[in-house]
């Protein structure tokens, strides 16, 4: 009989494990199912931004005997959504710190008197002032959180700042804004729950962390471990929106259930889903820097703030991710990092692609363009001379060890774009045109896994087992919402098998079956995750190797037949593996310094955009992501991730604005919260550098987050390139283009001499 | 809070879903999205916004592209609705599911009933449309996931596959 | 889904006749629907007052468009998909294709109705202002009789039309007398597709003899109703091409219109894009002009 030959998988565009259900309709999501005997929820929420909760009426005209009602009185644990501080109520009991905050829960058979019983519950407060502005946080004239508003603080130092400002040929200053964001997933958030005394509580959710839930409804419902099981549905769209808050629609929709004794479903609209849930922190960043006459960074203040809304949740950790990459992929001598993370009375904020570097990453790439012009050299030569080199250290003093080459890296990029013919074009047709062309360049980092020692933390266990037909099956908390984490995981395991990828499927995240591979977030999945499905799958070659079942060399067949035999003499073929850090990586959790994360993926962006003076409208025409991610697993599935976060970053700089009245998201319809259709989005090329890295499961690094972190800045730096005027808050809406032009009116430029546009 | 006693009557409504004749007895202003979801089971069409904008609950109403979350069920009476489920012949995929599948048009698969739908209704109206054609046809079908680009390339693909047959 | 269908009624009386009998029965009962655009979106977000709609959608002598030497007829239910793809109103009326074809996505425009968009009367509809530089003329039909009335005075102010409770558009005439002029039209959004407009213009005018005629300028989104720009179309009439007039033009467009900060964009930045807008347009009538 003769062996297979080595199957190389990995690196090829299989089909999408799940890919079939998806375009037939199959697919099932949290509102597609019903059990019987369900109940719909609603949660009932606060009006204000502030206050103390004085009366709750109940509309004498509904038969609120038919509902089932549930407060903070109801909870059998603890009223949190543990996470790290505990500081969120699940419910408000007393007061309230943000408008959306959920204060009863109610349900019903029938969800449409629910939402009128929603409508008949009228809540009295006792209004205090609230905090709406960073500003006003910091100033801390009101405290509405601790003692000093502020959850988290970081400070990162290296090196002799002090000495740095006299030896400076410049001192470039700047300050930069990025606004909320909404993660806007198409699926809105939803759960079903269910309670019996036996087994405890059930949820089923869209969701990317399973065991977050878990541990969250643990405490909430004060039930032990193997009394709370969480399984993820297929879930339309993530994106970091659906990495904390399931852990409260859960809890919600658990507490119905518990006093109901029925199942509930909570699926929020899209209104809701828009106002109650969380965004990207706003955040504001100031630079300082020390600039040699060469334009080499000597060094530099950075102070980082971002805005966590009501309750500490996870801004610590945006916070964190926020402040290591603050310093981009240049290498600072010196550098003083300070940074903070507040609250205001605005629904708390929440993980979204990027945590934290797309804010921090804007600033630096805007403002090493403002180096650029203070030096009077061009944006590429100022980074040229900045750019991290194998053996140099970071910010945060970790030493970059692998084979790095920003400098050509962004020459391909340049030429991918055709970035200098464009420019020349530019500069002539600029003159008598009124659509103002530009491009923009942006050079970035992203790191990938838990920072530091969190990956350790975390201690993340993967399965693999096969069964007695031989079909083998990955057994991971890792979630799939659209990112390929099911075909991936099944790649790395046929091919660390030798098995046709058929052979291989992946559970369902269900906490009772899988172990906990930690959160489906930071860009982990493939890298960490990926590399102890690697392990674990070899495990299972191992096992039957050592009971002499199989060979160095075999074909599925003889691979089904020996799992067979060893399954009839064990009862089952299981391989765990846990995460082990790798040796020598070493991270100061007190002083932030040390190697922050295994490994980094590296970029370059180049925008080209129109600038219409007639309409004040920016229009990208055409956009290069070119990135080193290590290996590419999926080429197809790679390309997606890509495009779709570049996407995802435009709409951040040039379309998505989150209006806010008195902390409330006042567009938080779909025809007033604008995100870029086809029609709006340039052609978007995507380019892969292929070095080789150690860390990941085939040298694959994290790439899910990497596209946020560019396209922003790149967009910026080309509109001010196309009208030279200087723009340093995102989103940037034709309002704000108009506006500045207005004290700085471009070159007349219609065909009829003497008529400018945008006059005053 | 009306009591029961104000509820206003239903009415017998029959249409076609997907080649079956289906006759129920509905509140005429139910959404035509409702019905087919928890009336019928046809849970493919999915509900993205509520408000017309977001294209999930594309389906076709005698053969246009129609936001199902639009329309009164009342409405679709005698008419012959096309839902994702009715896209595939039996086992065998349209192409354009096949092309979805191929070049990674459909990532986390919500918006990609809709999508597939609005991608049917182009290709039906225009054989071999130009990718600005594309964009227009698939401009009220809104996807966070993929940016668009591998769709474009899926609804290119499946166009050319069904021109050469 | 914010709205409880069983306390909703919607009757299908199946004929014109039938639907003004029920209008004029019990007059402000009644809302009517149609494509459903408009009044479904509100319903869901349960914030439709009226409880009881009269389907229009399936009555058939209001979804004709006929064509006669002198005008045409678009029946008030025909939908924007209807008026992209009839090849006169393509070629004679542009700018009413045109904006047919920015309504929603193709989806809404096989649903969305040009009788609908009238009756919401929402200043930011895309196809009023190209009705109104059309000269368009509705009839407006009820048990009473019909009445035709020029469409230049069917808006009265925010969401207020001169439609009595028991009447119903019937038709639009437009009258064909417009090939030959340079027409534009532009709208701005917050996108591409898919967009509540910002501001939008529709234009048409001829240039004889070196001096600008018969000009007829609307705007959407500046104003309460959708605006006939009158006093700038008065300053431009008969006057010679220079770019000083541009100016003037502008300045006078600016003191007609009423622009306002909402949810969607600025007045000062409306007021600046109209103004750009018309300039655009002016341009465009020099230079086709200078073509032909």
């Amino acid at each position: 009989m003769a062996s297979s030959n080595e199957r190389h998988i990995v690196g090829t565009s299989v089909p999408r494990k799940e890919g079939r259900d998806k375009v037939t309709g199959a697919a099932r999501y949290v509102d597609d199912m019903t059990l019987p005997g369900m109940l719909h929820g609603a949660t009932v929420r606060s009006k204000i931004a502030r206050g103390n909760i004085k009366t709750i009426s109940f509309d004498p005209s509904v038969p609120w005997d038919e509902f089932v009602v549930v407060t903070a009185k109801d909870i059998p644990g603890k009223n949190c959504i543990a996470l790290i501080l505990d500081d969120q109520p699940c419910l408000a009991a007393e007061s309230v710190n943000h408008p959306e905050e959920p204060i009863l829960l109610l349900a019903h058979a029938d969800r449409h008197k629910l939402r009128k019983a929603v409508d008949a519950i009228s809540i009295e407060y006792e209004s205090l002032s609230p905090v709406h502005s960073l500003e006003k946080s910091e100033k801390q004239s009101t405290i509405i959180w601790g003692t000093d508003n502020t959850f988290k603080t970081f400070l990162v130092e290296k090196g002799e700042l002090d000495s740095v400002w006299s030896e400076a040929a410049h001192i470039v200053e700047g300050e930069y804004f990025t606004g909320a964001q909404e993660q806007l997933y198409i699926e809105n958030n939803g759960v079903i729950a269910s309670f019996d005394p036996q087994h405890g509580v059930t949820v089923w959710g869209s969701l990317q962390c399973p065991y977050y839930v878990h541990k969250a409804l643990m405490a909430l419902c004060g039930l032990p471990e193997h009394k709370v099981r969480v399984v993820q549905m297929e879930t339309g769209g993530a994106f970091g929106g659906k990495e904390e808050y399931p852990s409260m629609i859960a809890g919600h929709a658990a507490l119905l259930a518990i006093k109901s004794g029925r199942p509930v479903k909570i699926v929020y609209d899209r209104m809701e889903d828009m106002v109650a849930t969380t965004k990207r922190h706003p955040s504001r960043t100031r630079h300082r820097t020390a600039v040699r006459k060469d334009g080499k960074i000597l060094g530099g203040e950075i102070e980082f703030v971002i805005d966590g809304g009501a309750y500490a949740t996870l801004s610590s950790v945006v916070l964190s991710r926020g402040t290591i990459h603050a310093g981009g992929p240049y290498y600072w001598p010196s550098v003083r990092i300070r940074t903070r993370a507040i609250a205001t009375n605005t629904p708390p904020h929440g993980a979204f692609r990027g945590f934290g570097a797309p804010q921090s990453l804007f600033a630096m790439e805007r403002h090493m363009d403002r180096i650029a012009q203070v030096v009077g050299i061009s944006p590429i030569e100022i980074r040229r001379r900045n750019f991290l080199m194998p053996g140099q250290t970071t910010t945060t003093q970790q030493t970059i060890h692998e084979k790095i080459d920003l400098d050509s890296l962004l020459s391909r990029a340049l030429e991918l774009s055709d970035y200098h013919t464009k420019k020349k074009r530019f500069a002539v047709e600029n003159k008598t045109s009124t659509r103002k062309k530009g491009m923009g360049i942006a050079t970035f980092l992203h790191g990938a896994g838990f920072t530091g020692s969190g990956e350790r933390y975390l201690n993340s266990l993967v399965g693999v087992e096969a069964g007695p037909d031989g079909v083998v099956r990955v057994l991971v908390s890792s979630a799939e919402f659209g990112q390929g984490t099911n075909t991936v995981l099944c790649q790395i395991a046929a091919e660390a098998l030798n098995l046709p990828y058929e052979c291989v499927q992946i559970a369902q995240p269900d906490t009772t079956v899988v172990p906990n591979s930690g959160p489906t977030v930071a860009s982990r999945t493939a890298m960490i995750v990926g590399k102890l499905v690697q392990s674990a799958a070899a495990g299972i070659k191992r096992m039957l190797s050592n009971a002499r079942l199989l060979g160095d060399n075999y074909t599925p067949e003889q691979f089904c037949a020996a799992c067979r035999e060893f399954i009839a003499a064990h009862g089952s073929l299981n391989s765990e593996v846990r995460y082990e850090a790798p040796p020598g990586v070493y991270w100061d959790d007190e002083h932030y310094r040390g190697e922050a994360y295994a490994a980094f993926a590296w970029a370059v962006y180049v925008a080209e955009v129109s600038v219409d003076l007639t309409t004040y409208s920016v229009t990208v025409d055409d956009f290069v992501a070119l990135q080193e991610i290590g290996k590419v697993l999926h080429p197809v599935l790679a390309e997606g991730q890509i495009s779709g976060g570049v996407a995802q970053a435009i709409g951040f700089a040039l379309y998505e604005k989150v209006v806010w009245q008195d902390g409330h998201m006042f567009n938080n319809q779909m025809t007033n919260y604008i995100m870029p259709t086809s029609a709006d989005l340039p052609p978007i090329r995507v380019f892969f550098e292929q070095n080789g890295n150690i860390h990941g499961a085939h040298g694959a690094k994290g790439i899910g987050e990497l596209p946020m972190d560019g396209p922003a800045p790149a967009i910026v730096n080309a509109v001010e390139d196309a009208v030279g005027v200087r723009f340093n808050s995102i989103p940037l809406l034709p309002e704000d283009l108009f506006q500045a032009l207005q004290t700085e009116p471009p070159v007349a430029t219609s065909s009829l001499p003497g008529t400018a546009r945008g006059a005053r | 809070m009306n009591s029961s006693g104000d509820a206003k009557p239903k009415c017998n409504v029959s249409f076609t879903v997907n080649g079956e004749i289906k006759s129920l007895r509905i509140h005429p202003m139910e959404r035509l999205l409702d019905v087919l979801r928890n009336e019928l089971g046809l849970t493919g069409t999915k509900e993205g916004c509520g408000e017309g904008e977001c294209g999930s609950c594309s389906i076709l109403l005698d053969g246009l592209l129609v936001n199902s979350c639009l329309v009164p069920a009342a409405q679709a009476h005698g008419s012959n609705v096309v839902t994702i489920e009715g896209i595939a012949a039996h086992s065998l995929l349209h192409p354009l599911q096949e092309a979805f599948l191929e070049c990674g048009g459909a990532q986390c698969g919500i918006c990609t009933p809709g999508m597939i739908l609005a991608a049917v209704h182009l290709l039906e109206k225009k054989a071999e449309p130009t990718q600005a054609e594309i964009r227009e046809g698939l401009a009220g079908n809104l996807c966070r996931c993929t940016g668009y680009m591998q769709i474009f390339e899926a609804v290119t693909k499946a166009a050319r596959q069904r021109v050469a047959k | 889904m914010r709205a409880d269908p069983v306390d909703y009624e919607l009757v299908s009386p199946g004929s014109l006749h039938g639907a003004l009998s029920l209008l004029s029965a019990e007059p402000k009962k009644w809302l009517p629907i149609a494509g459903g655009t408009d009044v479904m979106v509100l319903y869901s977000a349960g914030k439709l007052p009226n409880r009881n709609l009269v389907n229009l959608w399936n009555i058939l002598e209001l979804r004709q468009i006929e064509v006669f030497p002198d005008r045409i007829r678009i029946g008030a239910t025909c939908t924007y998909t209807d008026l992209r793809k009839h090849a006169l109103v393509s070629r004679e009326f542009p700018l009413l294709a045109t904006a047919a074809s920015w309504t929603g996505g193709i989806a809404n425009q096989n649903r969305g109705t040009l009788g609908g968009n009238i009756a919401n009367a929402s200043p930011a509809a895309d196809s009023l202002p190209a009705l109104l530089v059309y000269d368009a003329e509705l009839s407006l039909v009820s048990v009473r009789g019909e009445r035709r009335v020029p469409y230049r005075e069917f808006h009265t102010g925010y969401k207020k039309t001169m439609l009595a409770p028991d009447e119903l558009i019937r038709d639009i005439s437009l009258p064909r007398r417009f090939s030959g002029y340079v027409t534009y039209t532009r709208k701005v959004g917050a996108r591409n597709a898919q967009a509540i407009s910002k501001v939008c213009l529709a234009a048409l005018g001829r240039i004889a003899n070196g001096a600008i005629q018969d000009v007829h300028l609307a705007l959407g989104s500046v104003a309460p109703i959708p605006l006939r720009l009158s006093e700038t179309e008065h300053l431009l009439s008969g006057k010679k091409i220079e770019s000083s007039l541009f100016e003037t033009a502008r300045r006078t467009l600016i003191q007609e219109i009423r622009p306002i900060d909402d949810i969607r964009s600025t007045a000062r930045y409306r007021a600046a894009v109209a103004g750009n807008l018309v300039v655009e347009f002016l341009e465009k009538l020099v230079t086709e002009s200078a073509r032909s």
